[in-house]
């Protein structure tokens, strides 16, 4: 029934189309690896220097202390020193300070008379992200400043050299630079495979609906099936090779190395771009309109895959309902998939039930959309 | 200013005709901000945890209850074995594992240093550190009440720990929820969206089968075409702002701090850079797929990333940081979200308009003359 002989001049057909494109080709190719170089370095949560403004009313020794102790890390840089409490409100309003540090007066002779003293920090919350690491770096840093000066006040009091009681060490694992590309690599690469197989397949086909030479494909003796393999096939290809492109750019970018197996590695891949040309065939079965098909495309492909997968929203956040639906998106499994193999070198034992479903869900929409195209035919 | 008139009449009959694309345009954003909505929370509020606890002594017991009674690390499992807690971290059940070893309680007790030991996932990056840095304050602040009373005890007297606390008060977005801050850029994203490539789409599409040309040799001047095809897409990008804004205001509760009318007033101006970047992308294809490749990864997926709608430029590298400032996406973002979370007004936001302003006269007025070359 199907045979080979009539396949190969459709991937041929469909391979010259795609190629005297190029810009569309380039785009399939080199785009995704381009978008990782620059969202490798745009995409970030890493707070640092905070742009900090400092109303030391206080104007001791002790005072310059504690606010060269903030200064002296990465996390805050001074943009000014304010001589009024109204100054507070224009930095923040302006924008030009994220985060005031204010010491009350009498901050050094408190301290000397051994009572506990409160500085008071304006951090502008709207964007909470940065402002609660904000925050967290202060009250870390607060603390060891108290525990400082505490020891000195020992020393002072006669105790020689007293030790602190527990020595706390931290560990990271997987990602030990804590750097946000490590963490967005295997996001962006199911992302930029989803957009890449939904969009290309459904507008490929649409494109032959819209312009009537479907039609002309169906009175000649190619079977529908065949013509489906021949317009996905190239898609298929071009896909693994920008995978290829990414998983190189973000090893010599951003030191991606893969821990697990990257034959693996690939198997996921590639059933992950079958749910996506799955995906894509449901798209070009309901849509007869290229604009339209696009529109559904994006919907249901890049709107699942960037919100729905944990690529840059962490699903233990959502509310239930949310993350009911992330169950039934394969990008989710998908990413959980990859960062496994790639950060913390997990093997099958480890995501053998994500792949089954992402299996399922491959066979399943393509079923689907497979039946619904044969009415059109 | 009659066949400007009957020309317009005509596109909003051949819009009116096509009611799928106007149900896309119209259902697009709505599913786009009800689930950007419920899904958007990068807050670090809490870092789920495990416990390894070697010792069972009641200072093991009274250092993790810290941990417990911070209300930042809810404990979701208790493991006996080191390598129990691999299985939780890959699983993503837990982000961090604090151990303590044996023997810790008669350490604290004789004054001897006891190690502790915190495991973090970093692979979330973001929750690792903020959580790290919660997790030493904890560790210090019970060290230094450790110590001081070993000194009490040892007949030093009542000794009282000398504590700086910041007192944290925070501005504009006082319950630091980062769907404050992301979700008033929605309307910029949903109207990029909905214009820049449905415009291309639509004037391409006409290039393609022919029916741009057929314009060209009645009366209409290339103004008029451009007026024309422009305004009902204007029209639609303008309802679903004003879609967008009741889903954020009455939907997610978040209230306009500064005037509504100035946040429309402005928008009207971004609408304008948005229709003529989708002029501008289908000056540059031949094809619908070309115009839509270009509109997806030339204009929407840089704009998104890049002008700050949920990666802060300010953590950007500079040299993004510079491209950024080409982007018009950015300056309305920072528009709305001056006007919606500080309650900005012109005074602030003027440099922003301002650069609105001439990006999108900059824009019109190039992809006006491309595609009147085009045409000639």
């Amino acid at each position: 029934m199907i045979s080979r002989a009539r396949i190969r001049p459709i991937i041929r057909k469909e391979l010259r189309q795609i190629v005297r494109d190029r810009r569309s080709l380039g785009v399939l190719l080199a785009v995704p690896a381009v978008m990782l170089i620059l969202f490798g370095y745009a995409l970030n949560y890493d707070v640092k220097h905070v742009p900090l403004a400092i109303f030391d009313q206080d104007r001791t020794t002790t005072s310059r202390e504690l606010t060269d102790g903030f200064l002296h890390t990465e996390y805050f840089d001074k943009v000014a020193t304010l001589s009024s409490d109204r100054q507070i409100d224009s930095m923040l309003v302006k924008q030009i300070a994220r985060a005031v540090l204010v010491i009350p007066v009498d901050f050094e002779k408190d301290l000397r008379a051994n009572r506990a003293v409160k500085v008071q920090v304006i951090v502008d919350g709207s964007n909470a992200t940065n402002a609660t690491a904000a925050a967290g770096y202060l009250a870390a840093m607060a603390q060891d400043y108290s525990t400082k000066i505490t020891l000195e006040a020992l020393a002072r009091s006669g105790i020689s050299k007293p030790a602190l009681p527990i020595d706390y060490r931290a560990r990271i694992w997987y990602n030990p630079e804590l750097t946000s590309p490590k963490f967005l690599v295997p996001g962006l690469i199911g992302f930029i495979l989803m957009i890449s197989t939904v969009i290309s397949t459904s507008l490929s086909i649409v494109r032959e609906r819209e312009k009537g030479t479907m039609e002309q494909i169906i009175v000649s003796p190619i079977h529908p099936m065949e013509l489906i393999i021949g317009k996905t096939m190239p898609y298929v290809v071009i896909s693994l090779i920008s995978t290829s492109l990414i998983l190189f750019t973000g090893y010599l970018l951003f030191d991606v190395v893969i821990r697990g197996s990257i034959i693996l590695l690939f198997v996921e891949s590639l059933i992950f771009i079958f749910c996506g040309l799955g995906l894509g065939l449901w798209v070009s079965s309901v849509s007869d309109r290229q604009e339209a098909a696009f529109q559904l495309a994006t919907l249901v492909s890049v709107l699942p895959t960037f919100m729905l997968s944990g690529f840059a929203f962490p699903i233990r956040n959502m509310p239930v309902f949310i993350q009911a639906i992330t169950y039934i998106n394969p990008a989710r499994y998908f990413l959980w998939t990859l960062r496994a193999i790639i950060l913390r070198g997990a093997g099958m034992d480890v995501f053998w039930q994500e792949t089954l479903f992402m299996v399922v869900f491959a066979a399943g929409i393509t079923t689907i959309s497979w039946n619904k195209m044969k009415k059109l035919f | 200013m009659r066949t400007i008139l009957f020309f317009l009449r005509k596109e909003f009959e051949q819009l009116k005709r096509d009611p799928n694309l106007i149900r896309l345009m119209l259902i697009g954003p709505i599913m786009q901000l009800l689930i950007f909505g419920f899904a958007i929370n990068l807050d670090v509020n809490s870092v789920p945890i495990i416990v390894l606890d070697q010792d069972h002594s009641l200072q093991s017991h009274d250092f993790i209850a810290r941990f417990e009674n911070s209300g930042y690390f809810p404990i979701v499992a208790r493991v006996n074995r080191l390598s129990d807690i691999d299985k939780y971290l890959v699983r993503g059940d837990a982000s961090l594992a604090l151990t303590i070893p044996p023997e810790f309680g008669k350490k604290i007790l004789k004054g001897e240093p006891a190690q502790v030991e915190a495991i973090v996932d970093g692979s979330e990056s973001n929750a690792a550190s903020v959580g790290l840095n919660y997790a030493a304050a904890i560790v210090a602040g019970y060290s230094q009440e450790v110590l001081l009373e070993s000194f009490s005890r040892r007949g030093f007297g009542e000794l009282k720990p000398i504590t700086v606390t910041p007192e944290i008060r925070v501005w504009y977005n006082p319950d630091l929820k980062s769907r404050n801050y992301i979700l008033p850029s929605l309307l910029g994203t949903i109207l990029t969206q909905a214009t820049v490539s449905l415009t291309a789409l639509a004037i391409v599409k006409e290039k393609e089968r022919g029916t741009l040309e057929q314009l060209i040799v009645t009366p209409i001047k290339t103004w008029q075409i451009i007026i024309g095809k422009l305004a009902p897409f204007a029209i639609i990008g303008f309802v679903d702002i004003l879609l967008a804004l009741g889903g954020v205001m009455f939907i997610f509760g978040i209230a306009v701090r500064g005037s509504i009318v100035m946040l429309l007033l402005l928008s009207v101006l971004f609408i304008f850079t948005t229709l003529g970047i989708g002029l501008f992308v289908s000056t540059v294809s031949s094809t619908q797929q070309q115009a839509m490749m270009t509109a997806m990864f030339f204009v929407m997926l840089p704009m998104n990333f890049l002008s700050g709608f949920i990666f802060p430029i300010e953590n950007m590298p500079a040299v993004i940081q510079g491209v950024s400032y080409l982007l018009p996406l950015r300056y309305f973002y920072e528009i709305i979200r001056g006007i919606f979370l500080r309650g900005a007004g012109l005074t602030e936001l003027w440099p922003q308009v301002l650069a609105l302003f001439l990006f999108g006269v900059g824009i019109l007025t190039l992809s006006s003359l491309r595609f009147r070359k085009k045409l000639a």
